[in-house]
């Protein structure tokens, strides 16, 4: 399949590139390509599919995150095809063994009927995948009710199908295809899942958004413009204040379109942050990412801001589409899970010259510029997270993110 | 004079004690004995004079600074007095010695002593002993001087602090008195004769006299001029028609004479206002007061546009549309004449942004007041005094126009305005302007230069080895800490952090690594990243104010606050005049704009740029402001001239020692 290939290569340079910006558009990119590498994917027969699947993911994967470490999205997505994978071959693994055990279908629908109802964090039509192939939901009521299930399913759901690869070999086609169509179902719904994040952000503004309010935001985040627009839409009026967010300016260009679409926006300067925190209301950003533990991976700028505004006891509230949920705890985020650009945005090459030259003196430069893209804020400043799911406190984030990866991912 | 004063001294202290509840004296209030000094609050604790509330108890906890001058004083004093006993401040006696030796006294600086012995036992008390001390001694001045029209009391003069206050009332009052017994004893001779004594008379009086009653004075010397003229005509009615005008004019000030001298009480709390609101900076203009802004308007040199679209927490602030006037002020810079051209060159430059830095600004404004002063001349038929008060005055509103004062030049002005206060009247104006010249190069060489010398030998010492020092923007003081440093050969890395939209950081990193220091450059999001390795924060400042906050170009408090996270201590370097006796909670009260364009106008990016349209979009504003505050529990020390401090001493330096420099 050279066309994957070159398509996963293409994907990389971009990557590497940093040709591709904003976690969103990454995922996007990202869970699109991984639905090309699972359609082109050729198991050969007597292979296990699911097994099979899985690594060519990860491999895929591995190559995506080396090109871009600290964009985690990727990371975040490859792990949710994953875990999409694992749970589409469980399903039918424990299909099979229900077609083979009970073949009562009376049965089979209420299970499904009464698990669908559970799993409402994946879409309908996954449950309605789910309804043909009764998978079974990460609901934490199952979770809990199937213990001692799900410790042992990883290897019988391995060797149940190696077995039954063996003995069942006129179902193995049927499996097999059952798999990667499901699977593709699955990605399909992730991609529309992220696509729709927004949305169902931005129908949460009207409850915390209210008149006559000042909201801080700074960083460009299409979920941010959203979801101010959105109140803005229920005839909510309020003023933004928007820090610009130098030197890279998306202050600017959300401010732009904040105006476009009618909102009161005033544009400050990041050194007035402080300035101005104690007459806002709200601190509305966008993460980046957001970690494990509650921490937020943001724009540069944020963690001043968050500072700022547990001075003053504002809400720092943090907007995190589902595929911003990243399953890992941050070391030293501030400077592991940063990037460093050119210092050309801050300094003028051709005036600094002199003193940037490595060879003159001592042989090391005199002059360094730090010119950070990321800002990592500590779970204790934030406030609140709104996630397409809802409001969650930062130190429930953990449990958020756990329904969305298998344990087996974490370490790629 | 020492000499002379110390056997003057010593008796004096006795009839001080005993005669002065019984003597009765209209024009100088009694309770002011009591203020007189410590010493004799000591001595004399009995004396029923000592009944005024405030002043005579000394804490022993607090101990006065010692000031040389009153060193050098009270030394001068034992070394002449023979008696061991503490010798009474000299205004406590000098009231009702004869006028002669008043002369003698007067050379005394009974202001500085008090002042320095006088123990800080509760603000509010010490502040009103102060008050109706300087009440006591403008009434007791201005009786020397109505009394001596003729010079000789040239020392009295020097030494005081005359201020406005309600003494002056006193003073108005007598010397009317005077010049209406003069005039019935001198009629044969021409008024002409005696106008010009008179004229002297109210120069004295001119610098100690309040605004309405220094108006009645010119009224009438205008009246008066007016009859000299018609003299030859009508000179039988010239004195009967001039002094009428002239007593109706001051029936005012006239009506609070039996008022201030009746009551004391009453008196002290008036003159403690009065002395208070003096004290008290003016308040800054509301520009969301549309009245007031209309009147300043039609005063205004600088045609001003008001920008239209003004963001709504900041109405109270002046902002304007840039760049349209700047051509055509600098055209007439020697057209125009009531501007002295330094003044007006200083002020374009504030307008054009060409000057930047608080110490740059201030020493570019007090320069320019020297060149103005020294091409002073007093018009004829006026007062040096209040003339170039005003003058000064017009000069501060233009500037103002051009730029909003920074606090620092606002209590250079302060000092300035004060200096010329207090000129002796006798000096002639050659003397008078070439005293003013070098008062305004000592406060340059002394608040300014020489502080930031002193704060710098403070400062170096807490730069060890081995360290990675922060510093926000460019500030001078900072600068030439680190270059210091650096001199005496310490090893440490300095992180440069920046902002927009005036980087001026760039122009310390230049210099910086220019002189090759090992730097690194960022911008203020960045600053928690880079707080990481820091070690200690230096920051300039544009003022510190008695509640310890600190005012200081916008970013500043970011700074702080993120050091603070990081547990890094926070200094501040700031020359003490800098000082201010203002409290201040946030940014937002007192601030000011800058452009706003230039934070609309993005370098390097065309496609963030905001299209003209844009610009008339009402939903779209740019807020430049240009200063934050920083509270004080971000600062952990001060560096001042005066050591180094915690911001909760800031008030205290500001009692303390600006006074005797600024206010007296």
């Amino acid at each position: 399949m050279p066309d994957v290939q070159s398509m996963v290569l293409e994907f990389v340079n971009k990557l590497r590139k940093r040709k591709i910006e904003g976690s969103q558009a990454t995922a996007r990119c990202t869970v699109e390509l991984l639905r090309s590498v699972i359609s082109h994917h050729r198991v050969p027969h007597h292979a296990n599919q699911a097994s099979a699947l899985i690594d060519a993911v990860k491999a895929v994967g591995a190559q995506l995150v080396a090109a871009n470490p600290v964009e985690l999205a990727v990371g975040n997505v490859v792990r949710r095809v994953l875990h999409i994978i694992r749970e589409e071959d469980l399903s039918l693994a424990t299909a099979a063994v229900a077609g083979l055990d009970l073949l009562d279908a009376s049965d089979d629908d209420e299970d499904v009927n009464g698990k669908g109802i559970g799993y409402t964090a994946m879409s309908a039509a996954v449950v309605a995948a789910a309804a043909r192939s009764t998978l079974r939901p990460p609901s934490l009521q199952t979770l809990l009710e199937g213990t001692p299930e799900s410790a042992t399913v990883p290897y019988t759901s391995s060797s149940g199908a190696d077995s039954e690869s063996k003995s069942k070999s006129a179902d193995k086609s049927s499996i097999t295809r059952k798999l990667k169509h499901d699977v593709i179902e699955g990605v399909n719904q992730l991609i529309h899942e992220i696509a729709g994040c927004h949305e169902q952000i931005a129908e949460q503004a009207i409850e915390h958004i209210h008149q006559n309010e000042v909201i801080l935001t700074l960083g460009s985040s299409r979920t941010v413009l959203e979801f101010l627009c959105a109140a803005k839409e229920k005839k909510r009026s309020f003023r933004v204040f928007v820090a610009e967010g130098a030197p890279r300016y998306q202050g600017h260009l959300l401010a732009k379109e904040l105006v476009a679409r009618g909102l009161q926006t005033t544009v400050i300067t990041d050194s007035a942050v402080f300035a101005m925190i104690s007459r806002v209301n709200m601190v509305i950003i966008g993460a980046h990412a957001v970690m494990a533990n509650g921490g937020v991976i943001g724009p540069v700028g944020v963690n001043m801001a968050a500072l700022a505004a547990k001075k003053h006891a504002v809400p720092f509230v943090v907007l995190a589409g589902s595929h911003k949920l990243c399953p890992l705890y941050p070391h030293n985020p501030e400077v592991l899970l940063n990037e460093l650009r050119s210092p050309s945005e801050l300094l003028d090459f051709g005036e600094f010259s002199d003193c940037l030259d490595f060879g003159s003196g001592s042989g090391s430069p005199l002059l360094q510029v730090v010119n950070p893209t990321f800002d990592y804020v500590p779970p204790s400043l934030v406030s609140l997270f709104i996630t397409d799911t809802g409001g969650h406190i930062p130190s429930y984030m953990y449990r958020l993110i756990a329904d969305y990866y298998s344990a087996d991912d974490l370490v790629m | 004079m020492d000499a002379r004063r110390g056997p003057l001294a010593v008796p004096k202290v006795r009839r001080v004690g005993f005669f002065t509840s019984i003597e009765p004296s209209p024009d100088s209030p009694r309770p002011n004995r009591s203020l007189s000094g410590p010493a004799e609050a000591i001595t004399t604790s009995s004396s029923p004079l000592s009944d005024s509330p405030s002043g005579q108890f000394i804490s022993p906890v607090q101990i006065p600074p010692l000031r040389h001058r009153s060193d050098n004083l009270a030394a001068a004093s034992r070394a002449a007095a023979p008696v061991p006993v503490p010798v009474p401040g000299p205004s406590a006696f000098r009231r009702q010695l004869a006028s002669d030796r008043a002369l003698h006294v007067g050379s005394y600086n009974p202001v500085d002593s008090l002042l320095g012995t006088s123990p800080p036992s509760s603000n509010g008390e010490v502040s009103e002993d102060s008050g109706s001390l300087f009440g006591f001694q403008r009434s007791d001045s201005a009786k020397l001087s109505a009394s001596f029209p003729n010079g000789g009391f040239d020392m009295t003069m020097r030494v005081r602090a005359p201020q406005e206050s309600e003494a002056k009332v006193v003073i108005a009052s007598t010397s009317d008195g005077r010049k209406k017994n003069v005039e019935p004893s001198g009629t044969s001779e021409p008024v002409a004769a005696t106008k010009p004594r008179k004229e002297k008379e109210q120069k004295s009086l001119k610098e100690k006299t309040s605004k309405a009653e220094r108006r009645a004075i010119q009224e009438a010397q205008r009246a008066a001029k007016a009859a000299a003229k018609g003299e030859g005509s009508k000179r039988a009615g010239e004195s009967s028609r001039a002094k009428p005008s002239k007593t109706a004019k001051q029936t005012q000030p006239k009506k609070d004479v039996p008022q201030v001298t009746s009551s004391l009480s009453e008196k002290r709390t008036v003159s403690v206002e009065k002395e208070r609101r003096m004290d008290v900076p003016q308040a800054q203009m509301q520009y969301d007061d549309k009245s007031r802004v209309d009147k300043a308007k039609r005063r205004s040199v600088v045609e001003q546009t008001e920008s239209k679209n003004k963001v709504e927490l900041f109405l109270h602030l002046p902002q304007y549309e840039r760049g349209n006037q700047l051509p055509n002020l600098s055209s007439n810079i020697f057209t125009l004449d009531t501007i002295h051209h330094a003044v007006y060159k200083v002020g374009l430059q504030h307008l054009a942004g060409d000057l930047s830095g608080d110490n740059s600004r201030c020493i570019a404004m007090l320069h320019a007041f020297q060149e103005a002063i020294n091409d002073y001349t007093t018009p004829p038929m006026k007062d040096l005094t209040m003339d170039l008060t005003g003058k000064i005055n017009g000069y501060v509103s233009f500037l103002i126009e051009c730029r909003p004062l920074s606090m620092s030049m606002g209590n250079a002005i302060r000092f300035l305005k004060n200096q010329i206060r207090k000129l002796p009247v006798d000096l002639s104006e050659p003397e008078a302007k070439a005293s003013l010249c070098s008062e305004i190069g000592r406060f340059i060489d002394e608040k300014i230069i020489l502080a930031d010398k002193v704060i710098v030998q403070h400062a170096v010492t807490k730069i060890r080895d081995g360290e990675v020092l922060l510093t926000y923007g460019f500030s001078c003081v900072v600068e030439m800490i680190l270059l210091y440093a650096h001199e005496i050969g310490r090893k440490f890395r300095v992180v440069v952090v920046d902002s927009r939209p005036n980087l001026e950081g760039q122009k310390l990193l230049r210099r910086l690594v220019a002189r090759g220091l090992d730097c690194t450059y960022t911008h203020i999001n960045a600053v928690s990243y880079i707080m990481g390795e820091v070690t200690r924060v230096f920051l300039g400042a544009s003022s510190i104010f008695s509640n310890g906050t600190l005012y200081s170009k916008v970013g500043t408090a970011c700074v702080a606050m993120v050091a603070n996270a990081f547990s890094v201590p926070v200094i501040v370097c700031c020359e003490a005049y800098k000082f201010h006796e203002r409290v201040l909670l946030d940014s937002i009260c007192s601030n000011e704009l800058g452009d706003p364009d230039a934070i609309a106008n993005v370098p390097l990016r065309t496609n963030t740029k905001h299209a003209k349209t844009m610009d008339n979009n009402k939903n779209l504003q740019f807020l430049n402001l240009m200063y934050d505050s920083t509270p004080a529990e971000y600062i952990s020390m001060i560096v001042t001239d005066y050591g180094m401090i915690p911001p909760t001493s800031i008030p205290v330096i500001v009692r303390e020692y600006r006074r005797e420099d600024l206010l007296l």
